[in-house]
């Protein structure tokens, strides 16, 4: 089965300085993947490479068997790949549904998410939608964050740090939501700092060590003495 | 009765320094770009206007139209074969490159036109009048020109509120980076926004050119009531920027009543007192 999105020895850049280095990676439909790695290790470059923030050679990355490592994130929205940012970034000036809407600006796929659907995902911003997104909860903004992704029905949802300074009891709830994303038929790579929850909601991981993969494999069948090293590289 | 009609003619004045500020405004609002040709683009307009009414011998509504298209074409190309390049982190290259348009445009019309004045032509049209209280009439065109200034505003505030093109110019303007991950061309949605500036600059121009003479040098001095008209409403509310032209409108009327030296003078004075006692303006756009 040919991948829905495939990585090809992907260098990446930050001006002169290389984050990444001969990254290679895949996913298929309906998979979920997390990236996992310390501080620094190059996961959020990976994920602004994939999202078409950071731009790289052309054949770096597939995606629907095109060529698209050059292409812009407006591009890359388009075609179906969303991310959720690290630190959530939600719009000030605008509410908790202007947000939502913002997130189906082009339109293109009006199914399955819709604001009704999102509504019943996350219950309680129906309550808040006429909000400003800056007076809600950190656990809200990371929905609102995940449901504005949502809005313009990705086949891949790329998700940066959803536990980013999250009581663990938020961060339960906001797991709950991505079976129930992936079961709509949508891919998602989780980015985690924390192993243990990435690990219990994935059906693979590939773990970064300063820009390169040290590890890759599905949970539970890798010991866990490898992660250890992978992650720390001792 | 002398200063009743004073203060009308003031308010009615505001309208027409609203319009010239709300083209700037929305630009500022959506790109953070401070358009120092602005003023000068408002009389271009006035230029194309006055071009296309006496070549094809149109009236002056349908050679406004015809100009709201031609200026709004001019702005999205503007924006992205010129301005685009200079955007950035820097704010000095977009000033030094609307400030540089500015002098070419003033030249190019008075090389194209000379120093004559000209005024646009609307018959009967300038010199209706309606009586509203015994000893108190208001020409039809001034007003007019307030509430096609009002009109405009309720106009853009359903765009901005209301529409998906609304909601990419708020998310750009909050979040440039963030705007792209939705899908979000800002390299569309800026050179839209100049469009509509350079549109509502066509307006400004047909509400001025009626009831002033204008000629390639008056540029600067518009954009300096823009200027002001914005920052005494406060950043970022566009009604605030109609009260901010009726203040200045007012200010003015009042300032020639005493003196009509003193017409420019009283403007100025009251912007001066008005960023001495409050700053950021009558209305400013609550902070997030």
């Amino acid at each position: 089965m040919s991948a829905l999105l495939s990585v090809e020895r992907l260098d990446a850049f930050y001006g002169s300085f290389q984050a990444l280095f001969g990254i290679d990676f895949s996913l298929h439909t309906g998979e979920s993947v997390a990236v996992i790695g310390a501080n620094g290790a190059g996961k959020s470059t990976f994920l602004k490479s994939l999202a078409g923030l950071v731009k790289n050679r052309r054949d770096a990355i597939r995606f629907l068997d095109q060529d698209v490592g050059d292409r812009g994130a407006p591009e890359m929205l388009r075609m179906g790949l969303a991310l959720v940012p690290e630190g959530r970034r939600l719009f000030p000036s605008l509410s908790v549904e202007e947000n939502l809407l913002v997130g189906a600006y082009s339109g293109l796929r009006p199914q399955p998410w819709n604001l009704q659907k999102i509504y019943e995902l996350f219950p309680v911003l129906r309550e808040r939608r006429s909000s400003p997104s800056t007076v809600l909860s950190g656990g809200q903004q990371q929905m609102v964050a995940i449901g504005r992704a949502l809005m313009s029905n990705p086949k891949v949802l790329l998700c940066d740090e959803l536990s980013l300074g999250l009581a663990p009891i938020v961060i339960e709830d906001i797991y709950r939501a991505l079976p129930r994303v992936k079961a709509s038929g949508t891919s998602v790579v989780i980015v985690e700092q924390d192993i243990a929850r990435a690990m219990r909601s994935v059906d693979r991981f590939y773990c970064l060590q300063e820009g390169r993969v040290t590890l890759a494999g599905e949970p539970g069948t890798v010991d866990q003495g490898d992660i250890r090293r992978a992650y720390f590289g001792t | 009765m002398v200063w009743l009609d004073t203060l009308v003619q003031g308010i009615l004045l505001g309208g027409v320094y609203a319009l010239f500020a709300l083209g700037l405004s929305l630009i500022f609002g959506v790109m953070r770009l401070v358009n120092l040709a602005h003023g000068d683009l408002i009389v271009l307009a006035a230029f194309i206007v006055f071009v296309v009414m006496t070549s094809f011998g149109v009236s002056l509504a349908a050679a406004a139209v015809l100009t709201i298209a031609l200026m709004f074409a001019i702005g999205f190309l503007l924006q992205r074969l010129v301005l685009e390049r200079v955007l950035g982190d820097d704010i000095m290259p977009p000033l030094l490159v609307t400030f540089g348009l500015s002098v070419v445009i003033q030249n190019g019309l008075l090389l194209g036109f000379g120093a004559d004045s000209r005024r646009l032509q609307a018959g009967a049209f300038e010199t209706l009048s309606v009586d509203i209280l015994p000893g108190l009439s208001i020409g039809v065109a001034p007003l007019s020109a307030l509430m096609i200034a009002v009109g405009v505003i309720v106009l853009l505030q359903i765009v901005f509120y209301r529409t998906s093109l609304g909601r990419a110019f708020r998310a750009t303007s909050d979040d440039p980076q963030i705007a792209q991950l939705m899908g979000i061309d800002q390299r569309n949605v800026y050179a839209i926004a100049v469009g509509i500036s350079l549109a509502v600059s066509v307006i400004a121009a047909v509400a001025f050119g009626m009831r002033a003479n204008f000629d390639p040098s008056i540029g600067p001095a518009r954009l300096l009531y823009a200027f002001e008209a914005v920052i005494i409403g406060g950043l970022g509310s566009l009604w605030g920027t109609l009260i901010g032209g009726m203040v200045l409108g007012v200010a003015q009327t009042v300032g020639a009543r005493i003196d009509p030296e003193w017409q420019i003078l009283a403007g100025h004075l009251a912007f001066l007192v008005m960023l001495f006692i409050r700053p950021r303006g009558l209305f400013p756009a609550r902070q997030p």
